[in-house]
């Protein structure tokens, strides 16, 4: 959406096959001395996970449980029910902010926005076209694996600073829960950088582009790469604390986990971070093993569907849409799989997924040493 | 670096860094001390990129932010009672530490002025500092590397013996 503006007054750039033009042109634009246009490249991702949260993550998600369990959903607020979630908005808005009087004041307030701050610092090396990426980095991928770190600390902040036994519970089982996870889901991710021989994001992308589409994604590269996109995808659910990896906030046992305590804006905060993080994985797994933002339509015989469908702005709807393909199967199971136990948790990450991530990892090693 | 965004944006960073610093170390409240070293990890994983050291600015911050800063929570956060007890530490070795302190700064400050500045490298990058350090750690410090790694799992090893539940000790 923000990609059509910007192309609607820059036809060449709309055109234009180099790489992170859009991005560059705004880093560059500065008013009255003020980098005004650093700003703005902050911006964008902020819009962009506002946006999506609102109308995808929670209106979408209640739709979607609502079907998958053969109810309605939202429908009384206008048709459809479409204008709820701008009614549970300003609902949210007008409550008085509480903060419990035996909480910590400062670690309670400031939780929720080291939490949303983390998940929002991946967003600075998601490419989300060709001509656009918050910060180039040639440490991309790493750096998106080790920002997840910060969010650990905000959700320790909120669950200590509540001062209430179920949110410190809830902050702890979420923080070994990450802790764990990531180790499989590094290691997993690292598989795809050995396919690419690079960390940085863009070049990752484009060395899965090509005119047979689809047959250039790492997934359909080597025959081991299902294991480690596998892994990742279960690994990422844990790691945003989604169903079935959801017992930080398991409903039953500790009423809401770490954000018990938390009411009006700060609670949006917080869901917000949630539904951004949801996107990072998404677009993290589709960028590592789904090419990113090239077109997975190929080139047949003189229909070139391939070369028609990829540029700046084809780039953002491919990469969107496989982000939000990856979202809804995390609604999808959400709403079908039960939640697991705490030793089941930790047996699934160190017993299966660790070893089974060590396997994807030499045989893709091997592969790409001995296979031309 | 000339650009008065980056100076600025520089010195921000700078501030972060000792005030929170300052703030870990004078604090009585354990908790807070241990919430504080988080912005002097970020604030000195900022000062690495200014330094064009992208790749240890973003171990710095998986190493100590995602490592230690957690583990550092954890230990606190579990150990009873540890914020009704106010934190009384005495002033030991008042004048070995401040000789110390004035040792290292004096010698800093000769170094700076009898070298004129702060001695910039003489070799300047080119391409991807990621592939460098790949290529010399699997070459020139393979050694090292392979010796790191076996102490580090034999750590690991020990850490998992020593927290096993015992069953025939029950």
């Amino acid at each position: 959406m923000i990609s059509t503006v910007l192309s609607q007054f820059s036809i060449p750039f709309l055109m234009g096959s180099s790489l992170n033009v859009w991005s560059e042109a705004l880093a560059g634009f500065s008013l009255f001395g003020l980098p005004l246009g650093l700003v703005i490249l902050a911006a964008i991702p902020l819009v962009f996970i506002a946006l999506y949260s609102l109308t995808y993550g929670v209106y979408g998600e209640r739709k979607i449980s609502a079907f998958m369990q053969d109810r309605l959903g939202p429908m009384e607020v206008g048709k459809w029910g479409i204008l709820q979630t701008i009614a549970d908005i300003l609902k949210l808005l007008q409550k008085e902010d509480v903060v419990p009087t035996s909480a910590d004041k400062f670690l309670f307030v400031i939780g929720p926005g080291v939490l949303f701050v983390g998940c929002f610092l991946a967003y600075a090396v998601l490419p989300f076209s060709p001509a656009f990426i918050g910060a180039s980095l040639n440490v991309g991928l790493f750096y998106a694996i080790g920002i997840v770190a910060l969010e650990v600390v905000g959700i320790l902040a909120a669950g200590w600073g509540s001062n209430n036994k179920w949110s410190l519970y809830g902050a702890i089982r979420s923080v070994a829960q990450i802790v764990s996870y990531e180790i499989p889901a590094a290691i997993a991710l690292l598989c795809g950088a050995m396919m690419a021989g690079t960390l940085d994001m863009q070049q990752i992308i484009i060395s899965q582009s090509g005119s047979l589409g689809f047959a250039h994604f790492f997934l359909f590269q080597n025959p081991i790469a299902w294991l480690p996109f596998l892994i990742y995808f279960i690994a990422s659910l844990a790691e945003v604390n989604r169903a079935p990896f959801d017992i930080p906030e398991a409903e039953s046992e500790l009423v809401a986990g770490y954000f018990t305590e938390y009411s009006g804006m700060k609670f949006a905060v917080i869901f917000l971070a949630e539904y951004g993080s949801m996107f990072m994985v998404s677009a993290i797994i589709s960028i590592v093993f789904l090419g990113g933002w090239n077109s997975p339509l190929p080139n047949i015989g003189t229909i070139a569907l391939n070369d028609l469908t990829n540029g700046p702005v084809w780039g953002a709807f491919w990469i969107i849409t496989k982000g939000f393909f990856f979202i809804f199967v995390q609604m999808w199971l959400r709403w079908t799989l039960p939640r697991l136990r705490v030793d089941q948790l930790m047996y699934l990450c160190w017993k299966v997924l660790t070893p089974f991530a060590f396997v994807s990892f030499v045989l893709t090693a091997i592969w790409e040493v001995y296979v031309p | 670096m000339s650009n008065p965004t980056y100076t600025v944006i520089f010195y921000l960073f700078a501030a972060i860094t000792v005030f929170s610093a300052a703030f870990v170390v004078f604090t009585r409240n354990v908790i807070y001390s241990a919430f504080s070293l988080l912005f002097t990890f970020f604030g000195v994983a900022a000062l690495y990129v200014f330094l064009s050291a992208d790749f240890i600015a973003v171990t710095q911050v998986v190493v100590y932010v995602g490592g230690i800063l957690v583990l550092l929570l954890f230990g606190v956060m579990f150990t009873n009672g540890i914020m009704q007890t106010g934190q009384k530490s005495e002033v030991f070795h008042i004048i070995p530490g401040t000789v110390l302190l004035a040792g290292i700064i004096g010698a800093l400050l000769y170094t700076f002025y009898t070298s004129h500045g702060w001695m910039p490298s003489e070799t300047t990058l080119q391409g991807s500092i990621v592939e460098r350090i790949g290529f010399e750690t699997m070459s020139h410090y393979v050694l090292p590397f392979e010796m790191v790694s076996i102490l580090l799992l034999a750590a690991l090893i020990g850490a998992a013996f020593l927290a096993r539940f015992d069953k025939s000790g029950k």
